[in-house]
């Protein structure tokens, strides 16, 4: 227990500090004299959050950019570790694993979060429904990689399976699979705990994008004779055409970017690296900082785009409203 | 965003209503019933599969539950199996639980200290993100001076860096320059705090923003200094969208892996309970059954901010809380 005495008072250490450095800056404002008042303000509430940024941030970033290009010792190797990325079989399984991740979770979980937004419409229980598969979106990647093992659980044939699915391929009259171990598929089962993931925040979305459809519009295509599955093909899909612009392109972002799954599940063993987890095993595990930095940079570099058309998309919506 | 009433319900009833008046003929009033009849139908087939994705979604964490509270015999060794047969045998206990949090030696699991790390790493940067946000946010939508524009949108611009790309200049910076000694707090709460920055202002800044000029300008007759209008005008009427954020920091942060891994060192002293977990379930042994108990001790909590908070965490999700 005289750990955690030892933790608390820490924490109130911090947080002390902290409110002097605030109450300080809050003084330093209040008794500026009248001439210089405003800009001393702006320069007050601003500089915390702008040190901060541009030395923890902006800082750090460029200096990643620089070291891509240099080796484990630090010295300069031009192109080297982008050769070495495109190049050798280990760093390329990681690059075709990251495009399969991107191009699956955001696809799934969104056809799945969308179909299920439908579905619940107006149903009965629709706040425990939505709570279901929303609930996901809470449990950190770790808990979420630890409760995916236990559905793919594997025993050999001879005794019992513990997971669920080897249970269920034994009941079926089938053998019993390494779900995580045989690649090329098993990074389509870490995919799976992803898309398990992301469906409640599209679903989230999605939802009250539907909403916001005018029903009037709903019930004309009706009238005119459309079935459901044209009322919703020609009248709400449309209709919530932006939202899922947001929601493909932030679920692709959180894809790219993707680590403690991989880390959990098989640390990016047999095949099921990705682009995130290679960075850090490289930088951190491997000793060579340079190859995770231009792993780095190639992950900025595919970000880049979707953040842009992102903001594009987000900015018409706002212009139209 | 308001919430339509439904409409067809009600519409159905009133066709039915005033075309059951009697005089149209059978072909023209058949239509809207055949309708009817396919629409339900249609419904019936929706329901079913909600119902199949609601059961598909929760059966993962339902069975890690169920797992928690079986004893160590019927998870792992000769006589294991399923966790559904918990509904045959009825075999239930609380040891894996007082098992995973008890203090013991470097083989225990030690998930009280843990615990109480994630606590003490989150606690802190969720209320230097909330202050340092809002004092940002309010002086780039009240605020005057030249750039004003160019720089807010610069922050927002920083979402698109990834965390990954200032990981190692960052280490070196905080062990090399600022000597934080590693194995410290120091470290998480720095590095939280940046990373939580750019959408926290993104967010507080659109709330704000909103704030009607009105109400402002009242303050600044009465004599109120920028420093009281922020205290006592802004942040009082924050209230909702602090909350949000509030609750995606707390989310993040407790939920984080990658930043821990690098700077906390990975002792009892500092690492978060997610680094344990990852620690114990990574590796395979006799000690497997107590995976599924600690998993919850780290669970828990997030859900239950989750769960109590939930209109909160939608309205920020909504309002465009999303990072990567």
């Amino acid at each position: 227990m005289e750990f955690i005495g030892g933790k608390f008072l820490q924490v109130v250490i911090a947080l002390a500090v902290f409110a002097a450095i605030i109450g300080l800056i809050m003084l330093l404002v209040d008794r500026a004299p009248k001439s210089a008042k405003d800009k001393i303000t702006v320069a007050g509430f601003l500089a915390p959050a702008a040190i901060l940024l541009l030395v923890g941030l902006v800082y750090p970033a460029a200096q990643t950019s620089f070291l891509a290009f240099t080796d484990a010792s630090g010295k300069l190797n031009g192109v080297d570790n982008f050769v070495w990325m495109f190049t050798q079989p280990e760093a390329l399984v990681t690059l075709r694993n990251t495009i399969i991740w991107t191009v699956l979770v955001p696809l799934l979980s969104t056809v799945f979060g969308l179909a299920y937004a439908v579905f619940i419409d107006k149903a009965k229980g629709e706040r425990i429904l939505k709570a279901l598969v929303f609930m996901p979106m809470a449990i950190s990647f770790v808990g979420a990689g630890i409760i995916w093992k236990l559905v793919y659980d594997y025993r050999g044939p001879e005794i019992e399976q513990t997971g669920v699915l080897n249970a269920l391929r034994v009941a079926f009259g089938m053998e019993p699979k390494q779900f995580l171990l045989d690649a090329p598929e098993n990074t389509i089962f870490l995919i799976i705990v992803m898309v398990w993931i992301q469906t409640g925040f599209a679903m989230v979305i999605l939802s009250a994008a539907i909403k916001g459809v005018p029903a009037e519009l709903v019930e004309a295509s009706r009238l005119d004779g459309a079935n459901p599955w044209q009322q919703f093909r020609n009248v709400t899909i449309p209709g919530i055409r932006g939202s899922l612009v947001v929601v493909l392109t932030t679920i692709t972002i959180a894809t790219l970017k993707v680590f403690d799954i991989v880390r959990t599940m098989t640390a990016g063993n047999y095949e099921t690296s990705v682009v995130a987890n290679e960075m850090y095993t490289q930088a951190f595990r491997a000793g060579e900082p340079g190859r995770g930095a231009a792993l780095a940079l190639i992950l900025f570099l595919l970000v880049l785009p979707i953040v842009v058309y992102n903001a594009r998309v987000l900015r018409q919506q706002k212009e139209i409203r | 965003m308001t919430v339509m009433p439904a409409p067809d319900e009600a519409a159905n009833t009133r066709t039915a209503a005033t075309r059951g008046g009697g005089t149209a003929a059978p072909a023209e009033s058949s239509a809207p019933i055949m309708r009817r009849v396919k629409s339900k139908l249609t419904s019936r087939w929706a329901t079913a599969a909600a119902l199949v994705i609601a059961v598909v979604w929760t059966i993962p964490t339902f069975g890690l539950l169920v797992s928690s509270f079986r004893p160590a015999a019927k998870q792992v060794g000769p006589r294991s199996d399923g966790w559904w047969n918990f509904f045959g045998d009825w075999q239930f206990t609380f040891k894996n639980y007082a098992d995973v949090t008890a203090a013991g030696g470097s083989q225990s699991a030690n998930l009280t200290q843990y615990f109480a790390n994630s606590l003490a790493i989150v606690i802190p940067v969720t209320v230097f993100v909330l202050v340092l946000a809002s004092m940002a946010a309010y002086i780039f939508a009240w605020g005057k001076f030249r750039g004003r524009e160019a720089a807010f949108i610069f922050v927002f611009a920083l979402q698109i860096i990834p965390l990954q790309m200032t990981l190692i200049p960052l280490l070196q910076l905080f062990t090399q320059v600022l000597q934080i000694p590693p194995g410290s707090y120091t470290q998480l709460w720095i590095a939280h705090t940046i990373f939580g920055l750019p959408l926290g202002i993104f967010l507080l800044h659109n709330f704000i923003s909103e704030i009607p000029g009105e109400v402002i300008e009242a303050a600044k007759m009465d004599g109120a200094g920028h420093t009281t209008i922020f205290w006592r005008v802004i942040l009082p009427l924050s209230v909702p969208a602090l909350a949000s954020l509030a609750i995606f920091q707390f989310l993040w942060v407790w939920n984080d892996l990658l930043v821990a891994l690098v700077f906390s060192g990975g002792t009892a002293d500092v690492a978060p309970i997610t680094q344990r977990l990852a620690e114990i379930s990574g590796t395979r042994g006799a000690r497997d059954y107590l995976n599924p108990a600690a998993a919850f001790v780290s669970i828990i909590v997030p859900l239950a901010v989750f769960f109590s908070l939930q209109r909160y965490f939608v309205r920020g999700l909504l309002a465009g809380g999303l990072k990567g």
